[in-house]
């Protein structure tokens, strides 16, 4: 096994064993596994199969039926865009259109230079103070495209 | 003595500013000499005042806000924390006419207490219900949960006490208690709200769940979305374990029951009951066929009670101050207090307990203040993605579960969406199927594809002006999702295109 396979059969045995035992064990074993790597590599399966002693199939239907796990590495920075009804209702199409222009990216892809990924959401519970969105873990409300920008560029500056 | 002062740590309250306005606030404290105690206390709800700054003096809580960061300064140059003359006072906080005007039970404590502290919820009639319930037999709880009318507030209103008596009746040991926290309406915060106020009563309303049915697990299914509640969860469920409410001898009664957070994966279908059961179980959320009822066979195949967070809430109340008080308050069959979650582009938005048969108008008007826009109100949406649109023409329907069907709407988990006269109905039709195609859990067709092919339809429909055949064939595509559909998702996507259709013919034009 290369060096990355023996590191990624450690992380992946730390979870398994963290939640061993546990109803349902998979799905936090998977969040775990997301939450220490920003993702879960595909050759993840095979190892949680085999110490979960799950199926293969299984196990790759439960990583891609929710929209959380993700297979590839992503950006620096996740942002979620809320594309539900409330934020609707305040001119989230418009920003939709903004922040996929500003990034040039479209909605599962991540910028060229690695630092911004652009993921839809359906509500952060924020609809009274619409439209919303999500930077890694903090909220921000009543974001217009300028204050978009901003919130980017505060980003950027930072590094 | 130290002024207090506080500053919600509320996910929307954070979202406007809250964390930098506290932290400008201790400087400026500490800048002028000034000593004071700073309070993170939870969210009122009136989310268009946040971030509500309030301080306590001897006679009462004074509010400020909204405050931005940038206002903090010239607070303390008005005299602020003490008595001070500011453009941003509002004066006592019981004065506020938006808060003073709503009638709160289950939101009683949400503003006034610092949500971690369980000291504070104990000053504040916190696990009094519990006390009770301690004292009480399993089928004498399901009795006081009967008589209060409760029904489930997830949004199929469900009476809660027929659940917990199938539940206790059901043979089959462990048994389990679940909380739905996979809050995924657009336009609905309320569980968000409560269990970042005050997650104790959350915590309380589970444990006498499980008494009364004989269960010594629960579980708490967040969504992924809210990290905040997250963070307020994990550090509650810590301390009520370090206090002795949860654990092998709650309260000192011998008797166990655990909480584990569970967080779900970002997948609207696993607000639905069997599917968020198919999710802890560490599945895929597919939707299972009822019956079995999950209260006979849920969680690992064993008798589950599976409630809403506000139920579980309502049921801290409801044994605190007896069924017959809860049942005393709201209209006709809808008991006890509905929460209104107000929405999208309202001038003042936020949550509005009232006792339920309030208007849908009174709310928008009354409390909303109209649009945020300034613009005329055209259309609301009631009850989340799945909720019908209504016209203004219907806005006097009274908001209880009954009435609200009767308008050909649902009143689900109390979300209300405003939507101004610049939306394109069309649009928010082929959104509904749009959003049913993408969050469908695949298991039934009608629901797989038909809202796949919901959205073609509708593109042509719009690109032809609206042909006769086109409606036709719209009109049978939602016929067959609602009749062959396994669960709401795709039965109910239907309404909302339904009623745009209905009430915005010339949209789809």
């Amino acid at each position: 096994m290369s060096a990355s396979a023996v590191a990624l059969k450690e992380i992946v045995e730390t979870a398994v064993d963290r939640h061993r035992g546990c109803i349902g064990a998979l799905m936090p074993t998977l969040h775990s596994i997301q939450d220490t790597l920003g993702f879960i590599p595909p050759d993840a399966v095979p190892m949680l199969a085999q110490a979960m002693s799950l199926s293969r199939a299984e196990i790759h239907g439960v990583i891609t039926f929710y929209h959380d796990f993700r297979t590839e590495a992503p950006g620096k920075h996740v942002i979620h865009l809320c594309r539900a009804e409330a934020c609707q209702a305040m001119g989230s199409r418009k920003l939709e259109e903004h922040v996929r222009t500003r990034l040039s990216v479209d909605f599962g892809e991540t910028t060229t230079d690695g630092k911004f990924t652009l993921e839809p959401v359906y509500c952060l519970g924020n609809c009274a103070c619409s439209p919303s969105i999500r930077i890694d873990d903090a909220i921000h409300a009543r974001v217009t495209p300028d204050r978009f920008d901003e919130l980017i560029s505060g980003l950027e500056g930072a590094e | 003595m130290a002024a207090r002062v506080f500053v919600p740590k509320d996910a929307t309250a954070c979202a406007l500013g809250a964390d930098a306005v506290a932290d400008r606030i201790v400087r400026a404290a500490a800048a002028g000499g000034i000593e004071i105690e700073l309070v993170r206390n939870g969210s009122r709800g009136a989310f268009w005042l946040e971030p509500l700054v309030e301080t306590e003096n001897g006679s009462g809580r004074m509010a400020f806000g909204p405050v931005t960061p940038d206002d903090v300064e010239d607070l303390f140059e008005s005299g602020f924390p003490g008595a001070c003359e500011h453009r941003l006072a509002l004066g006592p906080v019981s004065d506020i006419g938006w808060l003073a005007r709503q009638q709160r039970l289950t939101f009683v404590r949400a503003g006034w207490t610092d949500p971690l502290s369980l000291e504070d919820y104990r000053a504040h009639g916190g696990f009094a219900g519990l006390e009770r319930a301690l004292r009480l037999g399993g089928q004498e709880i399901v009795d006081e949960v009967k008589a209060s009318g409760l029904r489930g507030r997830g949004g199929a209103a469900f009476p809660t006490g027929i659940k917990w008596q199938t539940v206790l009746d059901a043979p089959g040991q462990p048994k389990y208690v679940v909380c739905n926290a996979d809050e995924g309406d657009s336009g609905t915060f309320a569980d968000r709200l409560l269990m970042e106020a005050d997650p104790y009563q959350l915590i309380e309303g589970m444990i006498i769940a499980g008494l009364a049915v004989g269960a010594e697990e629960g579980y708490i299914y967040l969504r992924s979305e809210y990290p905040h509640c997250r963070a307020v969860l994990t550090e509650a469920l810590a301390r009520a374990g370090r206090s002795g409410y949860l654990g092998s001898d709650v309260a000192g009664s011998g008797k166990a029951f655990r909480i584990e957070l569970r967080i779900g994966a970002g997948a609207y279908i696993c607000g639905e009951e069997t599917s968020m059961l198919g999710s802890l179980e560490g599945k895929r959320g597919l939707v299972r066929y009822k019956p079995p009822l999950p209260a006979i066979e849920g969680l690992a195949g064993k008798p589950t009670v599976v409630n809403n967070v506000l139920s579980f809430a309502a049921v801290s109340t409801v044994m605190e101050r007896g069924g017959t008080h809860y049942h005393e308050h709201g209209s006709g069959r809808s008991r006890g207090t509905l929460t209104v979650q107000l929405a999208g582009n309202v001038s003042r938005g936020g949550l509005i307990e009232v006792p339920f048969g309030a208007t849908l108008r009174e709310v928008i008007e009354d409390w909303g203040g109209g649009t945020a826009s300034g613009r005329p109100v055209r259309a609301v949406q009631v009850g989340g993605p799945l909720g019908a649109y209504l016209p203004e023409s219907l806005l006097d329907v009274q908001l209880d579960y009954e009435a609200l069907a009767e308008a050909g709407g649902m009143l689900g988990h109390g979300g209300v969406v405003v939507f101004d006269d610049t939306v394109d109905m069309a649009e928010q039709a082929r959104f509904a199927m749009e959003f049913c195609a993408i969050e469908s859990c695949g298991k039934c067709t009608p629901c797989r594809v038909g809202s796949a092919r919901g959205v073609d339809v509708i593109d042509r429909l719009r690109a032809n002006g609206g042909r006769d055949e086109d409606r036709k064939t719209l009109e049978d595509l939602c016929d067959t999702m609602v009749d062959g559909s396994l669960c709401a998702m795709g039965g109910l996507t239907p309404y909302p295109v339904r009623s745009a259709l209905q009430h915005f013919p010339e949209d789809f034009r």
